[in-house]
């Protein structure tokens, strides 16, 4: 019995993900490939795009796989925090900017 | 660590190696003799599989040393004399050995940290090495300072650059010289390295445009679970998963290259071993016979099997690494 939903073990289940939907999971992981392998962007941008990515969608799994990779491709912690900072600045921002709505609605309803 | 602790600790890996196997791994020829000319460096690396350091003692003697000119004269097959320590510099032997060596026309490697040319008593090298025509392989963990030297000491990276700027002036690293300066990577840390090619590229790019450095071509090596390396993993909490992360990267296609198989290692002593990882383990080659460079035989050598243990996971993730770096 686990102890956590989260096990760090899980991670290598990721390669199984296509049970029970075998012709999806292929597509999948064709399109996985394609977008995280070097492209006209290197593996190296890639990685820390994926790595703040990871954080805002807070994925313990993809935080622990690209925290590594980013680790492996020489990547310094320094440039490791300052992706983790502009997911961080585009989640707040994106979270202000939804305030615009609530303003145009106070703005349209206040007296 | 003592080499029995270092045994147990390897053992206790719940997925034995042996049992990933279809059978024994065999020798295929003698290519490579790798002579680790003794324990004392300059440096004393958080990583170092040697264990080595200033306060080290053990080198190899002039007789031993010239045991293995002989064994190299004396057969054709060994196409590659790989020298390696500690720092081979700090054996007073390994000048003439080199100038030796040279003579005989076979391609001549000393894996150097390069920081030890830059202590005067040292400096001579650069150009012993130039004249001889010697590959030099040197370990650059990381092209950031803080990072290198977090791994190899205070201070490593600038002396490192310092004289790999002058080695460049030499032509080292230079198109069109024919004088080959080779750099090693491996990981500041508890994880595998990446592609081989994305982390060249990368060494390329900075170390030329932070420092002008030239360089040839960069090798990926894996940290061995080992030595102090096995101190840090065990030290960290890092050692099971470390060991999970090699065995579940296991390639059995990377068996086929793996260095072992066409080299001989000679511990500073003259005991042979298939590698320098199974020095510091203390796991001699098989056949009892031939355990010592002063009783070489090329015949039993040439097919012997393997001795291995759950350490060989090291060389046999992933792409595969060697000294020569990545397999693929």
């Amino acid at each position: 019995m686990t102890r956590n939903y989260y096990e760090s073990g899980d991670l290598a289940d990721f390669p199984n993900i296509a049970e029970h939907a075998q012709e999806q999971g292929k597509k999948f992981f064709d399109y996985y490939g394609a977008s995280t392998s070097a492209g006209k962007l290197g593996e190296r941008e890639k990685s820390l795009i994926a790595l703040a990515v990871a954080m805002t969608q807070n994925c313990p799994y993809c935080i622990d796989a690209y925290t590594n990779k980013c680790l492996s491709m020489g990547i310094g912690e320094d440039e490791m925090m300052e992706a983790v900072h502009v997911g961080a600045a585009m989640m707040a921002g994106i979270t202000l900017a939804h305030s615009t709505q609530m303003r145009k609605i106070i703005k349209k309803k206040a007296m | 660590m003592q080499e029995i602790r270092q045994l147990e600790v390897l053992e206790k890996y719940h997925t034995h190696f042996a049992g990933k196997l279809a059978g024994p791994v065999l020798a295929s020829g003698v290519e490579i003799l790798q002579l680790n000319v003794g324990k004392r460096c300059n440096l004393s690396c958080r990583h170092c599989h040697v264990e080595a350091g200033n306060e080290r003692k053990e080198m190899m003697p002039g007789d031993i040393l010239k045991r293995c000119l002989e064994v190299i004269r004396e057969n054709s097959g060994i196409t590659t004399i790989d020298i390696t320590g500690g720092a081979p510099e700090m054996n007073p032997s390994v000048k003439g050995f080199i100038k030796d060596a040279a003579k005989i026309g076979r391609r001549l490697i000393v894996r150097s940290n390069l920081t030890i040319l830059a202590d005067q008593d040292y400096a001579d090298y650069a150009e012993i090495y130039a004249d001889n025509g010697v590959e030099i392989v040197a370990s650059l963990p990381d092209c950031d300072e803080a990072r290198a030297d977090r791994q190899r000491g205070a201070g490593f990276f600038r002396k490192f650059i310092r004289v790999a700027e002058r080695l460049n002036e030499t032509g080292y690293g230079r198109p069109g010289t024919g004088l080959l300066l080779n750099l090693v990577h491996n990981p500041v840390g508890a994880y595998l390295p990446a592609s081989q090619k994305s982390i060249e590229e990368d060494y390329r790019t900075r170390l030329k445009s932070y420092h002008g450095l030239d360089f040839n071509a960069l090798y990926c090596i894996n940290n061995m679970p080992v030595g102090r390396y096995l101190e840090f993993l065990i030290a960290s909490g890092n050692y099971e998963n470390y060991m999970q992360v090699l065995a579940e990267a296991f390639n059995p296609a990377a068996l086929n290259n793996v260095m072992c198989r066409t080299m001989i290692s000679v511990a500073w002593d003259g005991t042979l071993y298939d590698c320098d990882f199974n020095q510091m383990l203390g796991l001699p080659v098989c056949p009892e016979h031939s355990r010592h460079i002063g009783s070489f035989d090329m015949k039993l050598l040439g097919n012997r099997p393997i001795v291995l243990h759950n350490h060989c996971y090291g060389c046999t993730a992933g792409a595969g690494s060697s000294c020569q770096g990545s397999l693929d």
